[in-house]
């Protein structure tokens, strides 16, 4: 139950191979391949936000994917606000999720907690289909 | 030699710069992309090319040919990785167009000042999202953000997608999912097949005119059926479902004015779900330009796709939501006049025959597709309705119910609706929409369309010296696709 990317051998446009490259996201790594945006690559590791907001702390990763919307910002090699949908990865990058914390907001966010990979065991994960359908 | 700049190297954009181009202008051709294309022809990166694109695009060839003639040309300098950031005006019209080059969003572009003396802009359009409860858990996306990241990254956003909203934009997006390996659980369109009829059926002979379209449209169905992926119609997803995530939407039926018919929600479950009501055009630019915008919130243009500023030219989604046809028919035209040629010429008739029978479209897709005022039953007070400063429904509509002012702009610095990051680009149309219902007739109906700084400038760069077009060093041709 995450995003991924389609396996060269079943993709009906018949994809050149690509170089791998290697990127760090809070320390964490995360593959991809050459002229994957960061968005495309964090999204093919199955990783769904990597932003928390200021006011409720609630994660955020990419909505429009054009880059329009903002949602999806990190700091990339230390540069602060970078749209991953945006900027094309390089190997090596160094990414960072950003939440700044407002006055008075919730203290309990912190940063490891920043990114959440998908399917992972939350406290609110289900595994098959929701009830009530 | 006249210098025509194109801002937006979508079908508009490249159909102007050739069009310029074969009208004997110098060309620049701009795009805040690394490749050429826009949104409808976004595809993989050179570094793992396609061998077979055209298995999810549709017009490949003629995107190919758009972007080779304009690479091997001498006289059309294209700037990729740019960004358009402020347009200076003059008395007559626009006086200098300033540039950002270099990585998106990066702190050490450089900066570029262009004179040019005329300007195209297609700046083309991005996905209206209305508010609905769940709408900021990660795995909701915009319908278009489905399609690029299928195009330009073969990533599926989930498993098990659901696709609403409204419009025939929706079919493609269900495609493209289904040919990334995503599980298309159902397109839920909001619309009626009362409203669906009196946009598509009304004036059949509107439509024998554009064959093309037709058979995309009847292509786009018939690849549904053939994936069986369920299309409903009067219904939407009213609501997402989740922890850190989400796990189901709900969909029920809507009334032809998009409201809840109340007992028809239904649980369903996904991982992700792909939603758009339409477009927004891209305006900061035409308005910064000092381009008229009409009372439909497009940029207004006359038969040569000139706008209201002298030497502007506007082409595109900007103009109206009308698709690839006609931004390839406004571009030509639009791109003719930026050169200075007569838009009588015959060389731009047949493209002035393609406009008149593909804007037809955008009327129907309004009348068809036309967000109705019932959507607003989907929504709790505690919904979200600005994402980036996390302003909730209730408090905006009580702070604009309180307020006497009628005024936009105390709504928003009261609230901060519409003042974060995106600078009101996702909730601007749903902000002024809700504040109209709540004061009517006091509302003052300014718009929060403008932002003079169209885009992310660092203050190192702002502080640094602009070149000139001729200063910089010719950029290599791009890449090659």
């Amino acid at each position: 139950m995450s995003p991924s990317l389609l396996p060269r051998d079943r993709d009906p446009v018949r994809p050149a191979a690509g170089r791998p490259i290697t990127l760090r996201i809070d320390g964490e790594r995360v593959d991809g391949l050459g002229g994957q945006t960061i968005a495309g690559v964090l999204l093919g590791s199955g990783l769904l936000s990597w932003r928390r907001t200021s006011t409720s702390g609630e994660p955020r990763g990419l909505l429009c994917g054009i880059g329009v919307c903002f949602d999806c910002i990190l700091t990339v090699n230390g540069e602060r606000d970078v749209r991953a949908c945006q900027r094309r990865a390089t190997d090596g990058d160094e990414l960072t999720t950003q939440h700044d914390a407002l006055p008075g907001a919730d203290a309990r966010v912190i940063r490891t907690e920043g990114t959440s990979r998908a399917g992972a065991e939350g406290p609110d994960a289900t595994r098959g289909p929701a009830a009530g359908a | 030699m006249t210098l025509v700049a194109v801002v937006g190297a979508g079908p508009a954009g490249l159909a102007a710069a050739r069009s310029a181009r074969r009208a004997r202008a110098d060309v620049v051709l701009l795009d805040t992309a690394d490749q050429l294309g826009g949104q409808y022809w976004r595809h993989l990166p050179d570094d793992r090319p396609a061998e077979r694109p055209e298995a999810l695009q549709h017009g490949w060839r003629r995107f190919r040919r758009l972007a080779d003639d304009l690479r091997d040309d001498d006289r059309c300098r294209i700037l990729t990785s740019a960004q358009v950031w402020a347009i200076e005006r003059s008395e007559t019209g626009v006086a200098r167009v300033h540039v950002l080059l270099g990585p998106t969003d990066g702190t050490a572009r450089e900066r570029l000042a262009l004179d040019p003396d005329s300007l195209v802009l297609a700046t083309g359009a991005y996905d209206r999202i209305l508010p609905f409860p769940g709408w900021t858990l990660p795995g909701v996306f915009t319908a278009g953000a489905g399609q690029a990241l299928a195009k330009g990254e073969r990533v599926a956003l989930g498993r098990r997608v659901v696709v609403a909203g409204a419009g025939p934009f929706l079919l493609p997006v269900a495609a493209s999912l289904a040919a990334t390996g995503a599980r298309v659980v159902g397109v839920h369109e909001a619309s009626g097949t009362r409203a669906l009829a009196r946009g598509w059926l009304s004036r059949p002979q509107g439509l024998a005119g554009a064959p093309g379209k037709s058979l995309e449209l009847a292509g786009y169905v018939a690849g549904q059926l053939r994936r069986r992926i369920p299309y409903r119609t009067s219904s939407a997803v009213v609501a997402a479902h989740g922890g850190e995530r989400v796990e189901a939407v709900t969909v029920a039926r809507l009334r032809p004015d998009w409201s809840v018919v109340p007992g028809s929600e239904r649980r369903i479950a996904a991982d992700a779900v792909c939603v758009g009501h339409g477009f927004t055009p891209r305006l900061e630019l035409p308005i910064a330009a000092g381009c008229a915008i009409g009372p439909d919130r497009f940029v207004v243009v006359d038969d040569e796709q000139g706008t209201s500023v002298a030497g502007v030219y506007a082409a595109g989604e900007i103009t109206g939501i009308g698709g690839v046809d006609a931004a390839l028919a406004e571009g030509e035209i639009a791109g003719h006049g930026a050169a200075g040629a007569r838009v009588d010429d015959a060389a731009v008739l047949p493209a002035r025959r393609r406009r008149a029978v593909y804007r037809d479209f955008a009327r129907r897709i309004d009348a068809a597709h036309g967000i109705r005022p019932g959507w607003t039953s989907w929504l709790a007070d505690d919904t979200v309705v600005c994402r980036c400063e996390e302003v909730g429904y209730g408090r905006l509509r009580d702070t604009a119910a309180a307020s006497t002012a009628g005024s936009l702009r105390a709504l928003t610095l009261g609230t901060r609706a519409g003042l974060g990051i995106c600078q009101a680009r996702i909730c601007g149309r749903t902000v002024e929409d809700l504040t109209r219902r709540v004061q009517g007739e006091q509302y003052d109906g300014t718009s929060l369309d403008r932002r003079p700084i169209s885009g992310l400038i660092r203050l190192g760069e702002l502080a640094a010296d602009a070149r000139a077009l001729d200063d910089t060093p010719l950029p290599s041709k791009g890449p090659s696709s």
